[in-house]
């Protein structure tokens, strides 16, 4: 597995804070899960979120505040700032949204942001497509791991470009991936680790399923299936049916 | 951070001396669940009664326990259902049930809060006109809950204070802590209590109120979105409450301009007149929460704290009252009850 800025993550699983039906709730699915990465948001919490700051601190894993709901670099850029200082982390996963209705990064400001941000010594976990090019302006600038989207943001459909996503993956070997947004069913999270990637991180998928906590358990799985089948190496796929049991010498009845 | 007390007598046994602190839907709930049980209580209030610098003020008054049944505990259900006979003895609550709505490219999103709710029936575009006219033909799926009510939460608190005076219980004002009395204190004070009661939180919450003579919604209507979920409740005179914003913030600013927009723009695709309206109201205010948004009552010696109504103030107050006032009267403890 491929380390985060350094960090061995113990798990493959990240999971959003957001939209829980409770905070009891939020805290079960990540004892459930083994999730190894909060995400936090910032912006809409404007300065009263600490209470809720401290149950999600209180989780005792590793937080990841991002810069959701910036539609700009420099309202990201302030955005990170304000988190490295009430999260105490250089992390930060960088979004910056180009189109209101889809959610799709702006890849433009979201390379402006990310070299400012690598500038100011944060460890930046851009939210990009699964473009090559993009991808490799952004390792430039000094991002060390990519988080291509699925599908557009609580969109629950999965993987949508797969071929994209599997041409990205194999063009930067050296790089942690994890698939963000757009997962819906522990079966994508499934399908992001056998092509390769290091982690999935999601929030609706759990969130939203009318079982928050066993949803999440069932996800730890996947990732856990996903990621061990990468490792065990897939069989390759083909166009004819090979029969495992010789037919050649068989007695015909 | 105080904690819990546990000198001087526990709550129980023969109890005359009881004061109740807080005149918030809680508060006033809780005189009047012992008052029931022949315990005449004190009521002290820090601005002498219910009003702009509660949550109660600004709350939906939507008896909704089957709706709220999507996401909330059980036990909200559970205790919730009790809440449309109990408010009958104090004001007026009409029951009209509930409409649920998508907008069309949304009808997944309705699929899913029927298979998580109970007692509702699918309403068709025929049926969405029978039940509310002003909006057929635009909504043309719904889902519509039958047994659900609501209430005008001020008229509410007017009520239950007209109700109280009569029985000879005034409301006393003084700014004032468990501390400040002898005997069974019941501590309503919501979010102001926020010293002595490790793990609750402030949600905030943002509402306006509208008014418009064209529109004539006579029950709650919810339209589900995925981002911007609204209900809209129909008050008398043509006034409309729009809520609510639910943040994880414990900001006591005024309502951002981000929130008014999503707000306003999900009743204008509810219905476009809406655009028309006129503003009267944009209210904010924080509901004190527990981490599984379950209200409790607490007791901590000789106090009772009940709090943590979270949104459903209207909905649990009496169940979390006549759950209070059992302990003290008989010692009975409920499922609302912890150990503090």
């Amino acid at each position: 597995m491929r380390d985060f800025y350094g960090v061995r993550l113990p798990t493959r699983l990240m999971l959003g804070t957001a939209q829980y039906p409770s905070p009891a709730i939020l805290a079960e699915a990540f004892r459930s899960s083994g999730a190894c990465v909060a995400t936090v948001s910032l912006r809409r919490e404007s300065g009263g979120g600490q209470a809720f700051w401290e149950i999600v601190k209180q989780l005792g894993v590793r937080l990841l505040p991002n810069t959701a709901g910036c539609h700009t670099a420099r309202e990201a850029v302030t955005t990170a700032q304000m988190a490295r200082e009430v999260f105490e982390t250089n992390w930060i996963k960088l979004e910056v949204i180009g189109h209101a209705d889809t959610l799709q990064p702006d890849p433009f400001g979201l390379l402006e942001a990310a070299e400012t941000l690598a500038g100011m010594g944060f460890e930046v976990f851009p939210y990009t497509t699964e473009d090559q090019v993009l991808a490799a302006r952004l390792v430039e600038a000094g991002c060390r791991v990519l988080m291509p989207w699925g599908a557009p943001i609580g969109s629950g459909m999965g993987l949508n470009n797969r071929h994209g996503l599997r041409t990205l993956r194999a063009a930067f070997p050296d790089v942690a991936m994890v698939i963000d947004a757009g997962l819906g069913l522990p079966s994508h999270a499934a399908q992001a680790l056998e092509m390769g990637f290091d982690a999935v991180l999601l929030n609706s998928a759990v969130s939203q399923a009318r079982d928050p906590v066993t949803m999440a358990r069932a996800f730890a799985c996947a990732v856990e299936a996903g990621a061990l089948a990468a490792g065990a190496g897939p069989m390759p796929v083909r166009d004819m049916a090979v029969p495992s049991t010789p037919v050649l010498g068989k007695a015909w009845l | 951070m105080r904690t819990c007390s546990r000198t001087g007598p526990g709550v129980g046994g023969s109890v005359t001396d009881v004061v109740i602190i807080g005149a918030g839907v809680a508060g006033l709930w809780a005189a009047r669940a012992l008052l029931a049980r022949g315990i005449r209580p004190r009521i002290v209030d820090r601005s002498g009664g219910p009003g702009l610098q509660g949550c109660s003020w600004w709350a939906g008054g939507m008896l909704a326990p089957d709706c709220e049944g999507a996401t909330a505990e059980p036990a909200i259900v559970r205790h919730g259902r009790a809440a449309v006979q109990a408010w009958s003895g104090v004001t007026q609550v009409h029951r009209q049930g509930t409409l649920v709505l998508a907008p069309d490219r949304d009808r997944a999103d309705l699929a899913t809060f029927a298979a998580r709710t109970r007692g509702h029936i699918a309403a068709d575009a025929a049926q969405i006109g029978e039940l509310e006219p002003g909006l057929a033909p635009r909504h043309r799926h719904g889902l519509y809950f039958a047994d659900e009510a609501h209430l005008d939460p001020r008229q509410a608190l007017g009520d239950l204070v007209r109700t109280l005076e009569q029985a000879g219980v005034g409301i006393e004002q003084a700014e004032a802590v468990p501390e400040d009395f002898d005997g069974t204190v019941l501590d309503c004070r919501g979010l102001a209590a926020q010293d002595r009661l490790p793990g609750l939180r402030g949600v905030r919450g943002e509402m306006l109120i509208l008014r418009s003579s064209e529109i004539t919604l006579t029950r709650p209507v919810r339209l589900l979105h995925p981002r911007h979920p609204l209900y809209v409740v129909p008050r008398a005179g043509g006034l409309f409450m729009l809520g609510a914003t639910q943040i994880e913030s414990e900001a006591r600013t005024g309502m951002t301009a981000r929130s008014a927009l999503e707000l306003l723009s999900a009743a204008w695709a509810l219905d476009p007149r809406f655009a028309e309206a006129e503003v009267l109201e944009l209210g904010t205010d924080l509901r004190p929460a527990f981490a599984d948004n379950v209200p409790r009552v607490i007791r901590c010696g000789r106090v009772l704290h009940l709090n943590g109504l979270f949104r459903h103030g209207y909905l649990m107050a009496p169940a979390l009252a006549f759950q209070a006032a059992d302990l003290i009267a008989s010692g009975q403890k409920g499922d609302l009850v912890h150990e503090g």
